[in-house]
């Protein structure tokens, strides 16, 4: 189905759209024995808007994995509260967060590990309908049917195991599971990372013409900026437990206002061999510090390229404000980024 | 152009599996020049991989070169003894691969394996020592003096691809193989690692090798490239050229297919589409057929060969992609489906 929608470009969502999710200052602490802990989330703040597609980036370690499996809450917070709509998630427990997940659903990095071998492709992809009581019978093969041919697979394939099929195949299997019970919020922790790069665009492009047919709001997680930019209307950057910038997919790259994310940014390759030998690269001094002991103050200050420590960089944290229109950062020297 | 240090002849590379034999490398040709740059691109199971483990007799069992000639230093690497060929790995052409973490013994201190590198090939021990200070200072690892007795899991993921290196560059090898060096690394300690690459490739006039499926590493640090799909070059040339008019569909289609983060608009991907062949059954004729936008009838049935495109320029292609836009109107084409091009439907994949 892919290949017969052509060069669609998808609308651009208001900016003025009503959040679907808030997070508020939402911590995760790992206890990590000998009284310490691991701040894997560390008072972090945003909404999701409905209908948009909000990219959340950063390396390995800044806790985006953590944050995909806290607003599902497949994780409890440790402190902080998750609303979805006006449900306050974080105070439900049991069957009434099992109703609430409903509405939903998560595409996982690994297709290999995320589907179980010994189930039909049919059956898994009907399980969240089985556990929810929702369909049964011819219904439930009919639906199993019409998801896969949502998905661009063959409908005749529900009989098939998982080793049946190609990683990028396996990876449509997820997107139909997800898809079963008609969720409003799909969060893609890495979704396209384990695929190969002409498999990806497919991936991207189904991901976005499902948008599209069913109105889904989608969090879209990824290491690769390149891919978040592309797929996201808004970008949130985080680094080391922590939101440092949030903007326009655009602005982001255009206007950057935190050094990370231009860091970020400038060390990305570009396939083209004459603007990329052109391009200067921002280095960053050294790796990301241990989430165990967070370095004091801002957090980037001990690899950023415009600190001024030690005030107020290393002593006082910057606060996520406001710095241009609908374009949040966490820098004390924004406007020197 | 100057002579070729090593040259890649007829490279054939099979793997013997239950379902039967697959053929990794499938009759692979290349010349690598004295400090050039070149990159081996291609996806997972494109062969790139196995090509470099060829190179040095590393495909691991049950994988065997079965074909072709691996010249260096007027010697066939694939017929020299155990003892000469073992002589040539680490000294004259040094691999260093993804995962580092792996490639270092986790008991022995990060220091004394680089040594070794150099003790092998008869360095004297206080001069290995000295050396491997010196080579980690020139991988920029800080604190080189101490960091020498630091195991390898007291080192970042990027340092140790760093120590990985040093130890690459201990014998000063003419060749160094890098596989997917960076793969592992998050972006910004790839950017570090890729511009020590490219310095210590200008400064020490070490060939470099570097395995990938990035174009935008490709793009960043290299002056030539392979372009590999299922066991085959499909294209070959300066990465300009490649970058600018490539003449495969495949490169041509994986190059359109990459999101860039300096793109301005929010265009649709153009992916490609169907999925690589499996390598136990290839399709007949010209291996990307199945997926390609430009087939003609003769990709169905013919195998084409690799042929001058341009000025050391290199395609293996029927149509080629000047022909595909001349005649098939390419660049204006938003149909990617198989056929889609030149008319030729049939035997479309799913």
């Amino acid at each position: 189905m892919s290949a017969a929608i052509t060069d669609m470009r998808s609308s651009p969502r208001p900016a003025g759209a009503k959040a679907l999710m808030r997070v508020e200052s939402v911590v995760k602490h790992f206890p990590a024995g000998l009284g310490q802990s691991v701040k894997a989330v560390d008072g972090v703040s945003f909404e999701v808007r409905e209908g948009e597609t909000l990219g959340l980036v950063g390396e390995s370690g800044c806790g985006k994995s953590t944050l995909a499996r806290l607003v599902t809450q497949l994780l409890p917070v440790t402190s902080g509260r998750i609303f979805y709509e006006d449900v306050e998630l974080t105070k439900l427990r049991g069957e009434k967060l099992r109703q609430q997940r409903r509405q939903m659903q998560m595409i996982f990095q690994d297709p290999f590990a995320s589907l179980d071998p010994r189930m039909t492709v049919g059956d898994i992809i009907a399980e969240p309908l089985d556990n929810f009581g929702v369909m049964k019978g011819r219904a439930r093969d009919s639906r199993v049917q019409e998801l896969l041919r949502i998905v661009g697979l063959n409908p005749n394939f529900n009989n098939r195991y998982p080793h049946e099929f190609s990683g990028g195949q396996r990876q449509r299997i997820g997107i139909a599971r997800a898809l079963a019970l008609k969720p409003r919020l799909v969060v893609c922790d890495e979704a396209i990372s384990a695929l190969d790069v002409s498999i990806q665009a497919q991936i991207v492009n189904l991901l976005e013409d499902l948008q599209r047919e069913f109105k889904l709001t989608y969090l879209f997680i990824a290491h690769d900026l390149s891919v978040v930019r592309h797929i996201s209307d808004r970008v949130m950057v985080m680094y080391l437990g922590k939101i440092v910038e949030i903007a326009d997919s655009t602005e982001t790259y255009a206007n950057p206002k935190h050094p990370y994310t231009k860091a970020l940014l400038s060390a990305i390759p570009v396939p083209d061999p004459k603007i990329q030998r052109g391009r200067r690269l921002v280095e960053l001094t050294g790796e990301i510090p241990s989430p165990l002991h967070p370095p004091s103050g801002c957090r980037f200050h001990t690899r950023c390229p415009i600190a001024r420590v030690p005030a107020p960089c290393a002593e006082t944290e910057p606060p996520l404000e406001e710095k241009a229109r609908d374009h949040l950062a966490a820098c004390h020297f924004s406007s020197d980024v | 152009m100057p002579t070729p240090i090593l040259q890649v002849k007829g490279l054939r590379t099979e793997f013997l599996t239950d379902g039967g034999i697959v053929r990794a490398v499938d009759d692979v040709t290349f010349d690598l020049y004295p400090g050039e740059t070149l990159g081996i691109v291609g996806e997972s199971g494109s062969g790139k991989s196995v090509t470099a483990l060829s190179l040095l007799r590393l495909v691991p069992d049950p994988g065997r070169v079965v074909g072709g000639q691996v010249l260096f230093r007027n010697e066939d690497l694939l017929q020299i003894s155990e003892d000469d060929i073992r002589q040539i790995r680490g000294r004259d052409i040094a691999m260093i691969f993804q995962d580092p973490q792996s490639s270092l013994n986790p008991v022995l201190k990060t220091g004394f394996q680089i040594d070794e590198a150099m003790l092998a090939h008869g360095t004297p021990k206080g001069q290995a020592h000295a050396r491997t200070i010196e080579l980690l200072k020139k991988v920029r690892i800080p604190a080189a003096e101490s960091r020498v007795k630091d195991f390898p899991h007291q080192l970042s993921g990027g340092m140790r691809q760093r120590a990985m290196i040093a130890m690459g560059l201990a014998n000063t090898p003419s060749i160094l193989i890098a596989d997917e060096p960076t793969t592992a690394l998050d972006v910004t300690v790839q950017a570090q690692i890729l511009e020590l690459l490219a310095d210590l490739n200008r400064e020490l006039g070490t060939a470099i090798v570097m395995i990938t499926h990035d174009m935008g590493v490709v793009a960043g640090l290299c002056t030539r490239v392979i372009v590999m799909y299922a066991g085959q070059i499909v294209e070959e040339g300066p990465v300009e050229q490649i970058f600018d008019n490539p003449q495969h569909p495949y490169t041509w289609s994986l190059l359109r297919s990459i999101p860039r983060v300096d793109a301005l608009r929010h265009e649709r991907l153009r992916s490609i589409e169907g999925i690589a062949p499996d390598l136990l059954h290839p399709p007949k004729g010209c291996r990307f057929h199945p997926r390609c936008p430009f087939r003609v009838e003769k990709c169905f049935t013919d195998e084409p060969s690799l042929e001058e495109v341009a000025p050391n320029q290199k395609a293996a292609c029927w149509v080629t992609m000047e022909r595909a836009r001349r005649e098939m109107g390419a660049d204006e084409l938003v149909d990617i489906r198989p056929g889609a091009g030149s008319g030729v439907r049939r035997g479309e994949l799913r």
